[in-house]
């Protein structure tokens, strides 16, 4: 074999006199790093397969095995770091793009954990969600203030269509062929079940999921997979993807060994073909042409659906955002750096788009600047990790968040990046058939029913301290957070004063 | 220390009201009693009342009544008023001196109209140009803070005891068909006279007890519609909010109290399809009006008053009916003052509204 300059990353640490040679880990690995080696009567490993995933570990029936970033390294470098040697070497190597998966890892600030909530004291008292009522259902959509009556005075209740939430979290978008069928129907019975939305991604409806229709947010790409009529008519609301926190400018891309079967079906493309979708719609150049697809989509459905526009923080959002708000657009959902996907160039997951903490926060007060907040709602993702996450971006200014890495994690993904080569050993992130039954969809949507149930509960407990009884009170409600330990620019931006002010 | 607008002081208070349907006149100081007995209410940071049919001799006339801190600021804010107005008659309102009022700033009076031209070329109509107007002054002028621009009203606000500030401004020299009280007890000390309540904007007044919690999302959203949140009080929000349902939305005072009372979804969900409908779509529309946290208010507006309690009721209200005479009160004993033998005392439930207006019956709300 060519010297490739690649040592592992990781090192399995097997403790030999736990193993009993049951092979589990061999079996459970779809990346073959263990083996039973016949002549030494034990499991020996190929540690240059690990990705850090601990299927094995989790398994293992004697807990022999764990996985340890292995200690070897580089003379030490504060420039040129081990991933960055390594990356060239990669490179070096293949000639080629680096690809990878889930959100940027690099160390930028995580906003959410420079804000800290309020709670009331004396002067009000904080509610008992235990023991009064804590109500957390939104509405997504446009909400025109111009009341008409009918001849009897009485108000007329027609409203642009509107989505409604049981609490104000949605699945966000990930793809049938990124993701796996069980996957999918986890996530499906569980919006159902917690009275709030999943989405399909770019790559079509499954027709079995048709039932869910009612709960499902349906979207387009710009490589148009698996749209059509009956898929547009399935959704609840439709989504225009115009871009994706960890890919900003680029298109979405499925490798050819994700397109089987169903997911060739469901996407109408041929099987075995890699699906990129291009970098723009290229039907929409500019705003107004954004205006045509959103009227377009309404006319489709008979203006019966919200649609949604997602896109990406970047550099000049809160301006993109008011264009898309005038744009015919009831929702637009906006898609922070940190997002995750199923495959992207690393560069760009590492590089491009800005925190949704800033974008989410310039957005809201741009368009309240504009007199256009009522115009559309918005929805944050990219990334809201817990409860305190999604009170703190209502409090910013969010009608709703998106989350997608947490709902994986409550699936049992461990994070370990390598969605792109289609060997998710949690039958999450693959089509291998025998991979996929791995993830029982009944265990799954309960455990993101009991995600969902856990974060309602905690959301419910910070509204109740800050004296807040419905959760359309704290939308916007700023005056909630104070920022610590960061620069007056950065707070200004965020629009919160610093703790202590 | 920084004053009312650069920094958010909540409060808590007393509140009383008093309200003749048969439009008979009460005198002044029937209120002001009435605030003696919730003496403990109050911390002497402020005090105010709200009278309505005070000025029949100017009842086609806006009063505004406008504190200056000096003569600079006074003059400064007369040009503005001359070019904006006709100005019918000015002068400095009647006071009495006493000890426990001091550091009062100059308090004018001015009966104005628009001037015509100057209102054609608003394309506003008058309410809203008055609206203008005002907010301009309060925001742009400074030293200048008009405190009252209704209609045969007039708000009467100081830093004091509300009793004090009741003999300050000789209330039992006005008669009118109904009062609204205030004594505030603010967890800050600000000592500046405008923040002290009620709170009005055209002939509504404010008077506020409770801290909300849902201030600043309601405070980002009114201010969308061009209005401008300078004191950062409850009161100041509230008025605004009850102003642009009221006025703007023409929104009936029942449907207000659904938005910013708004029922409990379950509560919505028993009622009759058409009810639910409306109360849900007043609810989704208008879903950053809904104030949370503890309030009582009384509404003073021309030709009528409606008492709100937050939607838990986690400020004390009670209201008294004796003939055509209606009372509200944070306590009993003020209703109590003003008339020791009411036909019937209640404490509304949270959330419903209580309304009364000349020569209709009370409404007990829904």
């Amino acid at each position: 074999m060519a010297i490739d300059f690649l040592y592992p990353e990781f090192e399995v640490v097997r403790d030999q006199s736990r193993c009993i040679a049951c092979r589990v880990c061999e079996r459970q690995c779809a990346n073959e790093v263990h083996s039973y080696d016949e002549d030494l009567k034990l499991m020996v490993s190929d540690e240059s397969r690990c990705v850090n995933c601990h299927r094995c570990v989790s398994l293992c029936p004697t807990r022999a095995l764990k996985i340890i970033k292995s200690p070897h390294t580089f003379r030490e470098n504060a420039n040129w770091t081990q991933d960055a040697i390594q990356e060239v070497y990669r490179q070096a190597n293949s000639g080629a793009v680096l690809l990878s998966s889930m959100g940027n890892p690099k160390q930028f600030p995580v906003y959410w954990d420079k804000i800290l909530i309020n709670a009331s004291q004396v002067t009000n008292p904080s509610i008992d969600p235990l023991r009064e009522p804590m109500e957390t259902r939104v509405f997504l959509g446009k909400k025109p203030t111009n009341i008409t009556r009918d001849q009897n005075g009485k108000i007329k209740t027609d409203l642009p269509p509107q989505l409604e939430l049981e609490l104000p979290i949605l699945f966000s978008a990930m793809s049938y062929g990124s993701i796996s069928y069980n996957a999918h129907e986890s996530l499906a019975r569980a919006a159902v079940e917690m009275g709030t939305y999943y989405n399909t991604g770019e790559g079509g409806l499954h027709k079995d999921f048709y039932k869910y229709g009612a709960h499902t947010i349906v979207q387009v790409a710009s490589g148009r997979f698996g749209v059509h009529k009956d898929y547009l008519e399935q959704g609840a609301a439709i989504e225009i993807k115009m871009g994706q926190g960890a890919k900003p400018g680029i298109g979405g891309h499925l490798p050819g060994t994700k397109i089987t079967g169903d997911v060739s079906a469901t996407r109408m493309i041929p099987e075995g073909t890699d699906a990129i979708s291009p970098a723009p719609h290229h039907d929409i150049y500019s705003i107004e042409d954004l205006r045509q697809l959103v009227y377009s989509l309404k006319e489709a459905t008979e203006y019966k659906k919200p649609i949604i526009v997602k896109v990406a923080a970047v550099h000049n959002i809160a301006a993109i955002a008011s264009g898309i708000a005038r744009s015919g657009a009831d929702i637009i959902a906006i898609d922070g750096f940190r997002g995750g996907t199923g495959a992207a160039p690393t560069r760009i997951r590492d590089n491009v788009g800005i925190p949704i903490e800033l974008a989410l926060a310039s957005v809201d007060q741009r368009l309240r600047e504009e007199g256009i907040r009522n115009e559309v709602s918005l929805i944050a993702g990219g990334s809201i990790r817990n409860s305190a996450d999604v009170v703190k971006a209502i409090a910013l200014g969010a009608d709703a968040v998106y989350i997608a890495t947490g709902a994986l994690l409550a699936l049992g993904c461990h994070l370990c990046r390598t969605c792109q080569t289609g060997k998710c050993n949690w039958g999450i992130a693959t089509q291998r058939p025998d991979l996929v039954k791995r993830l029982n969809p009944d265990i799954g949507c309960r455990r993101l029913i009991n995600l969902l149930t856990a974060w309602e509960h905690e959301i419910k407990e910070f509204m109740g301290g800050m004296g807040i009884n419905s959760i359309e009170s704290l939308k916007g409600n700023r005056l909630m957070l104070r920022g610590v330990g960061k620069k007056k620019k950065e707070l200004s931006i965020l629009g919160i004063a610093h703790a202590g002010e | 220390m920084k004053k009312e607008g650069e920094i958010r002081i909540p409060s808590g208070c007393a509140i009383a009201g008093v309200f003749a349907k048969d439009g008979k006149n009460i005198n002044g100081g029937l209120i002001v009693r009435a605030m003696t007995t919730m003496h403990e209410r109050s911390n002497g940071l402020g005090g105010g009342f709200a009278g309505y049919g005070i000025y029949p001799q100017y009842k086609d006339l806006y009063a505004l009544h406008v504190f200056y801190d000096n003569m600079t600021a006074r003059s400064e804010c007369e040009k503005f008023i001359d070019e904006m107005f006709e100005i019918v008659n000015l002068s400095k309102i009647p006071i009495r001196k006493s000890p426990k009022i001091t550091d009062e700033p100059l308090i004018w009076r001015y009966f104005v109209t628009p001037h015509q031209n100057k209102l054609a070329d608003s394309q506003l109509d008058e309410k809203e140009y008055m609206v203008r107007c005002v907010i301009r002054i309060n925001t742009k002028y400074t030293g200048s803070y008009v405190f009252s621009c209704g209609k045969n009203m007039g708000v009467f606000k100081a830093v004091g005891y509300p009793e004090d500030v009741g003999e300050f401004y000789r209330l039992d020299e006005y008669e009118g068909y109904s009062w609204t009280a205030h004594g505030r007890y603010p967890t800050n000390t600000p000592g500046w006279w405008g923040g002290a309540h009620p709170f009005s904007m055209l002939d509504y007044s404010i008077v506020h007890n409770g801290e909300i919690s849902s201030y600043d999302a309601n405070r980002r959203f009114i201010e969308m519609f061009g209005y401008k949140c300078t004191l950062l009080t409850d009161t100041e929000v509230i008025t605004y909010i009850i102003d642009f349902l009221l006025r703007h939305e023409k929104l009936t005072l029942e449907e207000t109290a659904a938005v910013i009372a708004a029922p409990f979804w379950d509560t919505i969900e028993r009622k009759t399809p058409d009810e639910a409908a409306r109360y849900k779509y007043l609810r989704n529309v208008f879903s950053s009006l809904l104030i949370t946290g503890p309030f009582s208010i009384l509404l003073g507006f021309e030709g009528g008053m409606m008492a709100l309690n937050d939607r838990l009721k986690l400020r004390s209200m009670v209201v008294g009916e004796k003939g055509d005479m209606t009372y509200f009160a944070s306590e009993e004993c003020a209703i109590r003052m003003m008339e020791p033998n009411v036909d019937n005392l209640w404490s509304p439930r949270g959330g419903e509204p209580v309304i009364v207006r000349l020569n209709g019956g009370v409404n007990h709300g829904n």
